[in-house]
Parts: structure tokens; sequence; C-alpha cells
């Protein structure tokens, strides 16, 4: 695929068949472990009677999840290893505080996901992405590339190229290629702001 | 972190107090951190400064570079509740943020 480009409002990409499926294949991946997140919510009588939802108060224990699902509050060891005093009480917070913004967030992240695979051509060819729908591909390979980072365990000091024999070389193939498409993506829709002022 | 043990303190002594730096723990904003990571793009994490904040260019990009630089930036504050909205705009963008009291 080529950079993406800005005509007018919209927003073009042109995806040949394989990197269609590529895209549609890996949001879709994402889209059915936040679903399957959804699904497992605890359920709560007063919730249906108030419309006021109840989410996880605990992270996911797959470190995938808890990635696209952070905590709002950081607890650290201290400089012996051991928890703070502060600790109970940011861990209570930070329960409280997923359970109550955790159904939302599982609304935008299903919801941008929904967003790629409504508008990635399923046979790769030319996507029109309007401002809303650029930046929900942007959130939405914004995830998948949270997703692989994990999953491959890449931190700041992993290479451009792998060793030949490192088994996540094609899966890091991969999350290059995405991670250019969203570069290119940022750029297509920063660049037009820029123009328009 | 190392916010200290909220007190039940209604009513403060000033010769008690008197040199004392603290303010009292209800008196202190909230802060917004973003903490570094090595997946999210530099290009992208300035765009959704901007987006979310409605930061100039400039502000959003040195606090961009402080989060990759120094590993976290203080990048809002306010009232819990504005704080709060915050973290979940970010985490809905996929950036690695937290919440706590300014210390």
């Amino acid at each position: 695929m080529e950079a993406w480009k800005r005509h007018g409002a919209q927003i073009v990409g042109v995806l040949d068949r394989q990197e269609a499926a590529l895209v549609r294949g890996m949001v879709g991946q994402i889209k059915d472990m936040l679903d399957a997140r959804v699904a497992e919510q605890p359920e709560d009588e007063l919730a249906a009677l108030t419309g006021i939802r109840t989410g996880h108060s605990s992270p996911p224990e797959d470190p995938i999840l808890a990635r696209l699902l952070p905590d709002f509050h950081r607890v650290d060891l201290d400089e012996h290893g051991e928890l703070p005093p502060s600790a109970a009480a940011d861990m209570d917070a930070a329960a409280a505080m997923r359970s109550l913004h955790e159904p939302e967030l599982l609304d935008r992240k299903t919801g941008v996901a929904a967003v790629v695979l409504r508008t990635c051509p399923p046979d790769g060819g030319v996507a029109r992405l309007s401002e809303e729908e650029a930046e929900a591909w942007l959130t939405a390979i914004n995830d998948v590339r949270l997703a692989l980072g994990t999953a491959l365990q890449i931190t700041e000091d992993t290479p451009d190229v792998l060793p030949e024999d490192d088994p996540r070389g094609p899966h890091y193939g991969v999350y290059q290629w995405l991670t250019w498409v969203q570069e290119s993506l940022v750029q297509a829709v920063v660049g037009g702001d820029e123009f328009a002022n | 972190m190392t916010t200290p043990v909220e007190q039940e303190r209604t009513q403060v002594d000033p010769a008690v107090d008197e040199g004392a730096a603290e303010v009292g723990a209800e008196d202190r904003p909230w802060l917004t951190i973003v903490w570094n990571d090595p997946v999210n793009l530099m290009s992208y994490v300035t765009y959704v400064f901007q987006k979310l904040f409605g930061y100039s260019r400039e502000k959003a990009t040195k606090l961009m570079l402080d989060v990759h630089h120094k590993g976290r930036a203080v990048v809002s504050s306010g009232s819990k509740e504005k704080v709060e909205g915050d973290v979940a705009r970010l985490h809905a963008a996929g950036l690695w943020a937290t919440m706590q009291r300014e210390s």
C-alpha cells in the first residue's frame, strides 16, 4: 500500500487483497477479545434498573487485554520491593474506577474496530474515510499494535531487524507494517488540519 | 507513589503547622500522568494530546518528548472528576495514563 492521502475532506488509502485481509483479521481478533470481556461483565440487577453499568473491578489476567484496559492508578513497589502504605487505598480506587469506566472504554474500543471492519474493503481496494472514520482507524490500528507489541514483548531496544532464527520474525513484520500504516495515517490526518488553518 | 496517608483534620493550628510545606490532602489537585511505552508512535501521541486537550503543536510535542525521555509527564491537572475523564479518554486512545494527587 502507498501512503494515505487526503483528498479534501476524505482520507484515502488503497489496500491490496492481502493487506485488507490482514487489517480486517487483526482488528477482528482484538474486537473478539474485547467482546469476550464484555460478555463476562458481572450481572447487576441494580444496573438493569438504573441503566448505570458496572464493569469488572479486576484487571484482565491476559496481558494483552490488560494493556488495552489499563488501571487508573499505578502502584509501584518501594526501594525495598514492598508495597508503599498508600498501595491498598490506590488499589481500591483503581478497582472502583475500573468498574465505573471499563464498560464505556470497551464500547469505544469495539466501536472503532467496527468502523474499520465496515470501511476496509474485504477484497482489497480503496478505503475512503471521513475525518471521524480515520480517527477510528488510528485508534483501532494502535490497539492492534499495542496487542502485538505486548505479545511480542517489544521494548525500546528491540532492533528493526530481528535475527533470522527469532521465532517472532513473521509477526514482527506485520507489526512493523502496521506501524507504517498508522504513521502514514497520522500524517494524512494532521497534515490536512495544517493546510486547513 | 509518594502520596501520604490522608488525615482527618478539620482544623489546622498555624502554630503547629508553621513552616510545614504540605497542604491538606483535600486541597491538592489531581494530576493526569502519561507513562512511556515502547509501542505508541511519537507522532500519534502528539496528535492525541492536541486532539484531546486542544494543546498547540508545540506544547503537545514538548509533553510527548517529556514522556519519551523522562518516562512520564503530567499532561493535565484539576479536580478529581476532570482528571478521571482525561484518563478515560487517554485510555480510549491507547495511551498508558494514570491519575494521582499532586505530592
